[in-house]
This record gives structure tokens, sequence and C-alpha cells, in this order.
């Protein structure tokens, strides 16, 4: 490792600290916080890191400040990055509505435990998979990744930020207590700068520049603070100018905007895993932690010469839908295991219509399912 | 208008306002335009380069100065400017970051991270117009309401005490706190200029009329009636001990500079916590 670079080679390590080192290499210079369990990690290994490489690391008196620090460091050119849980989430989720209205680059990590409320503070739940989508008030699409190993936590940390920079909007990677506490082998690459994603920049003089004048793709360039640009954002309805604007005409052009842009280019932001789903007629659906015990069971199932496959979501928010009304047409059921009382089977339901039942394995949190429960969901499902 | 006017007319900060954003929405006798208009000043006093000037606001009446100032400005959530101002300072030093608010904004809903701030010494310059309530909402009670006054939520008197701010901001930490009021428009101008000029976190409350919610209900129904009374009352004691600026109703004001201290700001805290980091990851690599 020397000076302002990320550290490159294999390692033991745990999801948090895999995520930590996955924003350094995307080139996060930025990280505000708040101590909880179990993201704890994420922030210590930032703390260590990011004065090594000329970041800036601060603990937050709470995570609204955490959050709030997060979008005044990326108006200031700096990726920026917070790490949470679900109590700290809930805190943030005002914000992130500020992030999504300002349209600001940022990477929000949840490493999710069992809740409601306090609940099982050091034990696994996928319980803010809606949250992650409906927190914020108001209409909004947001981005959601969903890592289901310590490897996944560096690639998809480095893929939240391209996206973030990109889209100009927060990304979430909503992790869970045991993806960010399990040690595994996490192969580190050299990640060349050149190949990372770049906010777009502004290209007129001051006197021209529009903060929301959007281009093609819907994604205005982005002035920071200190370049003479002297613009205004706020979080009231604006017009391209950045200022408020108290009609329904207003509010009707930026949120079709803010909306548009999400989901007109979902085929670039959704990504999924396939496991077996050739020939297919049962298709389990599963995301984060719960995939990896999903597609032991569909190995068991297989072996019973059940024709089952996988789903694996990796990208949540904008939700894979259009791959899932495919699904249906070759499948007789889905099975959605999730660590929850039913968030995510509510999408697939939607999307499987009636054209092939759908069917959850909840598990409310505390421990992750066992391949049992999900290959008992199967087998029923054939009779 | 003739606020509007008079804003307009004034050569030496016109540059320095979004002359397509006025007239402004404040209402006739509202203190907060002074202030805004001693804030450019300020600008100017201090030798101030205008591109390298944040401006962070939250939310309410004087969450709006953002809007106006032709500066890179930020309207942000209710309560939270100071920590979106900390982000930007903290990710790029160079920034001169004011925090401009007001009383229910960075005391009541952003008390936490007024003190947080002040307590990290964090290179920042906050300006708190105090009206003494909350005036976008319609004059419902704020935590520096003097007790027994009349607010649309306190219609028997309030029946708290309030913030005396310059004693909170002292124990907090801040490097810098002085209270005005929109009567003491050059003290006013030149304790903002030493402010943006101050290292560390620098503490302003600006005294400002609220005639047509807060004055209506306290015998302040004109702008004029509280300049009267600030005329009458306040008492310019530069060195006070801050505990004892605390304000009852129609009680003196004392105003002044309380705190003008040397204290090592974040900033260069953070600055040494780099070179031991880095003179660390010399002896020992990886994990």
């Amino acid at each position: 490792m020397t000076d302002n670079q990320a550290l490159v080679g294999e390692f033991f390590i745990n999801g948090d600290v895999a995520c930590a080192e996955g924003a350094i290499s995307a080139g996060c210079r930025f990280f505000a916080g708040y101590p909880i369990t179990p993201a704890t990690e994420v922030a210590e290994r930032m703390s260590l890191r990011l004065p090594q490489v000329d970041g800036t690391y601060i603990q937050m008196e709470d995570e609204i400040a955490s959050i709030c620090a997060v979008l005044g460091a990326s108006w200031a050119g700096v990726k920026a990055m917070t790490s949470t849980s679900g109590p700290g989430f809930s805190l943030m989720t005002e914000n992130i509505g500020l992030g999504v209205m300002l349209e600001t680059p940022c990477v929000v990590v949840d490493i999710q435990r069992a809740g409601p409320s306090t609940g099982l503070p050091t034990l696994v739940g996928q319980q803010d998979m809606m949250q992650a989508r409906w927190g914020s008030h108001g209409s909004y699409e947001i981005i959601a990744l969903s890592p289901s190993s310590p490897q996944h936590m560096f690639d998809l940390t480095i893929e939240a930020f391209n996206l973030s920079e990109k889209y100009r909007v927060p990304v979430l990677i909503m992790s869970d207590e045991v993806v960010g506490h399990m040690s595994e082998k996490v192969v580190i690459p050299y990640v060349d700068p050149d190949s990372l994603v770049e906010r777009r920049r502004p290209s007129v003089s001051p006197n021209e520049y529009l903060p929301y004048q959007a281009s093609d793709n819907l994604v205005p360039p982005m002035a920071i603070a200190g370049e003479g640009y002297h613009f205004h954002v706020t979080g009231l309805t604006h017009d391209e100018r950045g200022y408020p604007v108290m009609t329904a005409d207003a509010q009707d052009k930026l949120i079709r905007r803010l909306v548009d842009k999400i989901r007109l280019n979902k085929n670039d932001i959704i990504k999924y895993r396939e496991f077996q789903l050739e020939d297919a007629d049962i298709v389990v659906c599963a995301y984060g932690i719960t995939t990896r015990i999903a597609q032991f069971a569909v190995e068991l199932a297989r072996n019973d010469g059940i024709r089952a496959g996988l789903l694996q979501l990796i990208t949540i928010w904008p939700f894979a839908e259009d791959r899932i009304k495919e699904l249906s047409q070759q499948a007789k059921s889905f099975i959605v295991p999730e660590i929850n009382a039913g968030q995510i089977v509510f999408e697939v339901e939607r999307c499987a219509a009636d054209r092939a039942k759908t069917v959850l394995v909840p598990c409310m949190g505390g421990s992750v399912h066992s391949p049992e429960n999900i290959l008992t969901a199967i087998r029923e499902s054939v009779c | 208008m003739l606020i509007t006017n008079t804003v307009v007319d004034d050569k030496s900060i016109e540059k320095y306002l979004r002359q397509d954003r006025l007239p402004h929405i404040w209402c006739p006798g509202c203190g907060i335009g002074p202030v805004m208009s001693c804030f450019l000043r300020a600008i100017d006093r201090a030798e101030l380069d205008a591109d390298s000037i944040c401006v962070v606001s939250g939310i309410g009446c004087s969450g709006r100065v953002a809007g106006y100032v032709k500066l890179d400005s930020f309207h942000t959530t209710h309560g939270r400017p100071i920590p979106f101002a900390s982000g930007l300072k903290l990710a790029n030093p160079k920034l001169n970051v004011t925090v401009f608010s007001g009383d229910g904004d960075l005391v009541a809903i952003g008390g936490n991270h007024l003190i947080h701030a002040a307590r990290r010494n964090l290179d920042m310059t906050v300006i708190c117009v105090n009206n003494f309530n909350y005036g976008m909402t319609g004059g419902q009670v704020g935590p520096t309401a003097p007790f027994d006054a009349r607010t649309t939520t306190t219609p028997y008197g309030n029946f708290e005490s309030p913030f005396n701010l310059p004693y909170l901001l002292a124990a907090s930490g801040a490097s810098y706190v002085a209270r005005w009021t929109v009567l003491h428009l050059r003290q006013l101008e030149k304790a903002i200029a030493e402010a943006l000029l101050k290292p560390g976190f620098s503490f302003i409350e600006a005294i400002g009329p609220c005639p047509v919610v807060y004055g209506r209900m306290n015998k302040e129904p004109e702008g004029l009636d509280s300049l009267r009374y600030y005329q009458e009352k306040s008492v310019i004691r530069n060195g006070a001990d801050p505990k004892d600026a605390g304000i009852e109703l129609n009680g003196p004001i004392v105003v002044g500079k309380f705190v003008d201290v040397e204290r090592p700001t974040l900033g260069e805290c953070l600055s040494q916590v780099t070179v031991r980091a880095k003179q660390k990851s010399k002896t020992k690599t990886g994990t």
C-alpha cells in the first residue's frame, strides 16, 4: 500500500471492511457516520483508511447529521458515503430525500438487523427493503443494491458509487448483518481510476449555467461549490435555474424527470444473477444473504428431480420487473424467501400477476433461513 | 416596495444578490433583510473572494436567505444546515462557509448540531436571526421566546424558559460569539466580517423584529416599535459574561462581542490526523 492508493491483493476480511475498501477503491474520500451495530466496522475501517489516502473521516452527532454532511461533501466535489443500520437508516430517510431532490451523488450503506425499533441489534434482518424504496416522503425513484458476500460488498460498493455519479442520486447498499460480519476471501483488484464513473460537470460558463437543465439522459451536469458558478439549490420544488417555483406545473416537470431518469435507464441499472433457470418451472427469487441458502435449496431440489432455479436480485430498486414478468411465462411458481414478514414478495407477486403462484417463505429475523425451509416450499409448489 | 428598492439601489451589495429573485418574501418591518445586507457588506469588508463563499440555510423565513444571495448557496432541510455545511467545509477546507438561518431552525430542531459544531470548533460562521418565534408557520413559540411571551401556541404566555444563546454557544466551545440587534447595523456588519475571517466556529445572534406575528402579539405591531425597544433597552457590553445575557420579556438586551478566543480548529486537528496516519501506514502495510 502506498499513499493515496487502495489496497490490492487477497484478504480475509468481513463484509463491512470489504465495503470500506470498495469505497476507497471507488474514490470515496469522505465518510460521516455514527456508531451502530452491525455497521460500526465500516466506520472504524474508514476512520483508519481515509486519513491514509488524504480523505476525511468524521463521526457526527447522529445519523441525521451524518447523511447531511455526506450531502455537503458531495457538493464540495468529493465522493462521500455513510453507513448505518435500521434505526439510523430511519433517521436518514428525510435527508436521503434531500439528496434525491438536490440530485446529489452519494452512497448510503444499511447493514440490516432485525426490527422494528431496537429489535435484534446484533442479528440479521432484511427488513428495510421497502423503507429503502419508500422511506422518504414524496414521489421519487432510488437505486438500491443487495450484496450477498464480502466480495460482493466490495464489488457493489464500487458499482454504487458509479451509479450515484452517473445518475446523480443517492445509491443504497442494502446489506445485512451476516454479510457485514462474515469473513471470507476478498480479492481486491487494482481499480483504474479511469474506469470509475465521475459526475458530468458543466461545460458552459457560469453565466450560461442552469443547475437543473437536463441533457439527453435526463441527468444535469453538476457544478460544485467554490468554482465560481454561484449556483443555488433547494429542497423546494424548483425550475432549471434551481429557483423555487411553487406550482403544480413545476412540480410535474421536476418530479417526472427525477423519476424518469431512473425508470427510463432501468436496463442500464438493473443487475441480477441466474442459476439453473433455463428449464425451471419453480423460480426461487432471493437477494442478499438469503441467496446463498436459496441456491443450496435449489441444488437439493434438483437432486430430487425438481426443475427449480434461482433468480438473485442484485439491484433491488429499480425492480427487475421485466425479467420476472418473462419468467412468469415459464414458471409455475415463485418462491420468495426473505428475512422479514413479506416485503419484496409483493413486488414479485405484482409482476407474476395471475400467471404464476407466488409463495413467501418468511423468517422474522435473528437468523437466516434453513435450506429445509426453502426446500419444503419448493416441494409443496410441485404438488 | 420601499425595502426592495433600497436593497437594489445599494451598489455595494447588489452584485451579491439574485436580482431575478426579488422582491423577497419577507414581511414589511422584518429584520432578516437588514441582517442579510450586513452579511453581504461584510464580504467586501473582509475582502473575501465571493467564489469561495458558501451560504447554507435551513427552513424558515431566515432560511430563504440562501435563495437570494448570488453565491454558491444551499437551501437544505429543517434544522440541518450546520451538518450540511460541515460536510462542505470538511471536504473542501478552502471554502468559506456561512450558515444563515433562524432561531427555530438552528436552536430547536437543529440544536444538537449547533452545539456539536461549536464543540468541534469547525471553521464556519453561523448567523442566527433571532425573532423569538416561528415566523413562517405563523408565529409559534420558539426556544428563544422570552418567558411569558405571547405566541399563537402560547396564548396564555410562554411557560418555558428560553435559551440564552451567547451563554449556550460560549459553553459549547465557540471561538467567537457576538450578539447585536438590527438597530446596530454597523456593529453587526463589523462582527460578521470578523466572524468570516475568524478561524474556528463563530456564532452571531442577530435580533430582529417579526412585527406581523411575534410583534403583533407582544405590543410591537410595527417594525419601528421593535427598533424603539432595541434603542431603549439595548445595553452594549463587549466582553460581558455571556451568562448575564439572558433576555426577559421587555427586559434589557445585552449586546456586544462576548467571546473571541483562539483554539485549534477542527481542520487543524484533522491535518494532524492525516500526518499521523501516513507515518503509521509507512511502518505497517496491508490489513
